[in-house]
């Protein structure tokens, strides 16, 4: 396959069926298994990637005092069946810069596929790093995805993640993301996934408030069925002068699922203050029904429930 | 012509009994209202005819539109036109109000929800795409509930305590939503215990301590209930003669 065709074939894998859909000054950066297939960069943005036998390695960096309107477009997949792919990132948003990022990773057809991703990110001060991952993964099941994160967010800078995988098999999902947050910074890291089957689901999210003022929330909205599991674990620790944080993990489990959700949270300082909100269950009786009352089944109405839940954008950190 | 009909209607928890042998018939195309201290039952009555989980297991039988409902379960009742409306109604965190309302709705489409909500004062673009969650007031809730009632064009709704937690202009808009309901041709039980409410009916019922206690014009149903159960000793603990008059 060309590499022309291999963009083309990644893109329409995610719904966009033109590869030319995107406008000429939309950043792209494209990866199949370990090669970089596309590339596009916009004033402002610097990237420079190199493949190699263990995966691809890439420097991406946003020149200080530099807003990139549009949000760079990132997709990153293995369309075959077997195969591995790593991403060794290190990304530097530059002070007073502002750039956003929306990745799909997409893995329609894996059936013995592994993903893992290792990145360095700081952002500078004053600088704000947003990453929106959407996940598309096929009814298989045979995929591995295995990101680690080790953010620095320095003061009056922002970062905010979010993942999703509504739709597909979650497969072994495991991410690992830890940020270092100092003065007045903010960061919200989000996780919205559904599992089914044997998915398993383990997610481990630090956010250490090393600044005063520094504010973090984690969150995590899980929907599980038939055998899927999830383990989260959301530590926030508090040391700054009037830090603040919030953990809100919800799950809704049904059938023979299994749900863990371990909130640990840590104050070190008295003028800090972090709250954190644990609801797993099945669904709301209530809300429940509410919908059968209007003439939903049960299942109409706990799929109704679910999409509710994960489509939840939440933003404590603004509130 | 009756809608729904109550016969010897019995229904207990815990060994207490909070409906006891009661009997009402409801016309059809007529707003009722079943007035009531708190404890009457007025709530057990209307969550019994909706066959909520935990009020189906009662004695006696409720009958609409000719069919007993005795095994019908909640949602087979709601394809048939019997709907509730909350007293509290639940909050859904991320659901959009568009996928709310339109969830029981025959008509989906964005313009049609639009429009029922600005019936209830709300409007469509502002509302639409909010979720129905913790951010809306206890009165804009109440009216989302409204529109999706609305939405069903159902035959029988049961309105529980429409006017609790919410204020006068909301209000307004909730009677306005009942006068809708009624050109429909809809017919509606309306618990309450408060005399505004009252006035909107066609007719009502006095219960008290889970029996009837009365039944007949509002005007007449609603002096009763201001003379004589507001200021009653033995409010919800009727003695016995009182309760067998």
């Amino acid at each position: 396959m060309t590499t022309s065709d291999l963009v083309s074939a990644l893109l329409e894998s995610i719904g966009m069926t033109d590869p030319h859909g995107l406008s000429d000054n939309t950043a792209r950066i494209e990866v199949h298994e370990n090669r970089v297939v596309g590339i596009k960069l916009v004033p402002g943005l610097k990237v420079e990637a190199e493949e190699g036998d263990d995966g691809v390695a890439a420097v991406i960096s946003v020149e200080a005092g530099k807003r990139l309107e549009k949000p760079v477009h990132i997709c990153f997949g293995v369309l075959p069946e077997d195969g591995k792919q790593h991403i060794d990132l290190d990304i530097r948003i530059e002070e007073n810069a502002y750039a956003s990022f929306l990745a799909h990773c997409t893995f329609p057809n894996a059936v013995d596929v592994l993903h893992t991703m290792t990145a360095a990110i700081e952002v500078e001060p004053g600088a704000h790093y947003a990453y929106f991952e959407r996940h598309v993964h096929g009814q298989h099941g045979g995929i591995v995805v295995a990101p680690e994160a080790r953010v620095i967010v320095h003061e009056n800078a922002e970062f905010t993640t979010e993942f999703e995988l509504i739709k597909g098999r979650a497969g072994k999902i495991k991410f690992d993301y830890e940020t270092i947050c100092h003065d007045r910074s903010v960061v919200e890291m989000t996780a919205r996934i559904n599992g089914r089957a044997d998915d398993t689901i383990e997610i481990h999210e630090r956010a250490r408030l090393i600044g005063e003022e520094a504010r973090a929330a984690l969150i995590s909205h899980i929907a599980l069925r038939d055998e899927a599991r999830a383990d989260i674990f959301n530590d926030i620790i508090a040391l700054g002068d009037r830090a603040r944080g919030h953990v809100d993990c919800k799950e809704i489990v049904l059938d023979r699922a299994v749900a863990k959700a371990i909130p640990m949270v840590e104050v070190r300082n008295p003028t800090a203050h972090i709250t954190h909100e644990a609801a797993i269950g099945s669904v709301d009786s209530k809300q429940l029904q509410t919908l059968l009352s209007r003439g939903l089944t049960e299942d109409e109405a706990t799929d109704l429930i679910i999409e509710g839940l994960l489509s939840k954008k939440a933003r404590w950190t603004n509130e | 012509m009756n809608l729904l009909s109550i016969h010897n209607l019995s229904q207990s928890f815990d060994g207490k009994a909070i409906l006891d042998d009661l009997s009402l018939d409801f016309r059809e195309g007529h707003i009722h209202a079943v007035i009531g201290p708190n404890g009457a039952g007025k709530s057990t009555l209307a969550n019994t005819i909706m066959g909520l989980h935990g009020y189906t297991n009662h004695g006696g039988d409720i009958i609409f539109d000719g069919a007993s409902l005795q095994g019908v379960p909640v949602e087979e009742r709601a394809r048939r036109g019997i709907t509730l409306a909350w007293q509290e109604p639940a909050r859904f965190e991320g659901l959009s109000v568009l996928r709310f309302v339109g969830a029981g709705s025959k008509r989906k489409d964005p313009t049609h929800i639009k429009g029922i909500l600005e019936l209830l004062g709300m409007e469509g673009d502002r509302y639409l795409h909010r979720s129905v969650d913790r951010t809306l007031s206890g009165g804009e809730r109440k009216r989302i509930e409204l529109a999706s009632i609305l939405a069903m064009e159902p035959r029988l709704i049961l309105m529980d305590e429409p006017d609790s937690g919410i204020d006068v202009e909301a209000l307004e808009h909730i009677f306005t939503a009942l006068r809708r309901l009624k050109e429909q041709g809809a017919t509606v039980i309306m618990i309450t215990h408060s005399r505004t409410v009252l006035e909107q009916a066609d007719h009502a019922f006095l219960m008290c301590n889970g029996r009837l206690r009365d039944k007949g014009p509002v005007a007449q149903i609603g002096r009763y209930f201001i003379d004589r159960c507001l200021p009653c000793a033995h409010i919800n603990e009727p003695v016995e003669e009182e309760a067998k008059a």
